[in-house]
């Protein structure tokens, strides 16, 4: 639906972005071979809500459905719950419904967002990038 | 609903009840009206900050109302929003346009939401926002899309 | 990693007097009790908060210092403080996956 934003050329299939992880996918796994070329750390949904590209990962540190309705408003492909803590199961059916890939990671969300940068996923812009300041 | 539905002179309505405190349910709405939105072939980014606006409001009445409704108008040339609630009405309506003015509870934050930039995000995804609201009785917000 | 040096090389935009300490490890979250319960002594602490709260927190933990990330100004309140209890306050047009990410770079590893 949206176009690609390959500003990070290759970019990293999600399949990649759990092995670096060393992550387990919880969700639609079959749709691990989706591309993704950003990510943004954040467990502050209206932030998330503002700065967030189409099609980027998500880690955070909360569980809650809302994480999956922030995911399906920005059409984020895959959500990466850090330090492995799983949603519940009307959660993961959420996701599953609207086809968003879910990981658990083992690390925290500072390990987790180092790995994936220092592995060429870019982040998304913030307010003042934003406007070119 | 097929592409095209909507033409000249047509126009789409459907409202959507929202509870105030149930963040089970929180989002249905405006995932409901994501969906119409895509079904009847509004451009993607549009319906994206659509649904971000009026999830962040459908947001604000899950966590400060008695309960809601939100309503989607759309036809060729705009995507209206509202959000009508019964609740405590917002004191100072400019101060809360403040990014960072948050009255939410401590509870809410965790849950990720009450950082204050709710309606600042409204603000920056549409093209108009109006907010009407009295004290003690409910709060009105209409968010105006140009759907071009 | 003294943490001056931490904000020369991440350019980070200082709010008060830099404290001379060493930089132990990163703290990425939003999350005030995770913090608490999970960042350790010296850490640097990234998040998107800009309320008075974080420096408590970064008070009873005796953390390096609070790294606010996107581009997000903090509270007056929050400044006054900092001055207040010195803890090192720090804000970048970064978010917070880059400025971790940058943070990770130069060998910064996590608390666990």
């Amino acid at each position: 639906m949206n176009a690609e934003i390959l500003d990070a050329p290759g970019g990293l299939t999600l399949n990649d972005v759990c092995e670096r992880l060393s992550g387990e996918i919880i969700c639609r796994a079959e749709l691990c071979d989706q591309i993704v070329t950003s990510a943004c750390g954040c467990d502050l949904m209206s932030d998330v809500l503002a700065f967030t590209r189409p099609g980027s990962v998500l880690l955070t540190g909360l569980t809650n459905s809302q994480v999956i309705r922030t995911a399906e408003m920005l059409d984020l492909k895959a959500v990466v719950f850090v330090r492995s803590k799983k949603p519940d199961e009307r959660t993961i059916k959420m996701a599953e419904s609207l086809q968003i890939v879910l990981i658990l990671s083992p690390y925290p969300l500072y390990e987790s967002c180092g790995i994936l940068y220092n592995a060429g996923l870019s982040g998304c812009q913030s307010r003042n990038q934003a406007v070119g300041a | 609903m097929e592409v095209g539905d909507v033409d000249a002179g047509t126009s789409l309505h459907y409202s959507f009840e929202v509870q105030g405190g149930d963040f089970g349910k929180a989002g249905d709405a405006s995932s409901k009206v994501k969906r119409i939105l895509q079904q009847i072939g509004a451009d993607p980014e549009i319906v994206r900050r659509v649904a971000v606006a009026c999830y962040e409001a459908e947001m604000n009445v899950v966590i400060h109302a008695h309960r809601g409704t939100v309503t989607l108008d759309a036809d060729l040339k705009y995507i209206t929003i509202t959000i009508e609630d019964v609740g405590p009405g917002i004191e100072d309506v400019e101060m809360a346009m403040e990014p960072g003015f948050s009255t939410a509870p401590d509870s809410v934050r965790e849950m990720g939401f009450g950082a204050g930039m709710g309606l600042p995000n409204m603000k920056n995804c549409s093209n108009e926002l109006h907010i009407e609201s009295t004290k003690d009785v409910g709060t009105i917000v209409r968010m105006i899309f140009e759907n071009a | 990693m003294k943490l001056e040096i931490v904000a020369q090389k991440l350019n980070l935009k200082q709010i008060n007097e830099i404290a001379q300490v060493e930089v132990s490890s990163g703290y990425a979250s939003d999350l005030l009790s995770d913090v608490l319960a999970r960042a350790k002594n010296g850490a640097l602490w990234v998040t998107n908060h800009k309320h008075t709260n974080i420096i408590g927190v970064a008070v009873m933990l005796n953390l390096a210092g609070v790294i606010i990330a996107g581009g997000v100004e903090p509270d007056a309140g929050t400044v006054e403080k900092a001055k207040e209890e010195k803890i090192s306050l720090f804000t970048t047009d970064l978010t917070l996956y880059e400025v971790v990410g940058r943070m990770y770079e130069l060998g910064i590893r996590g608390c666990c």
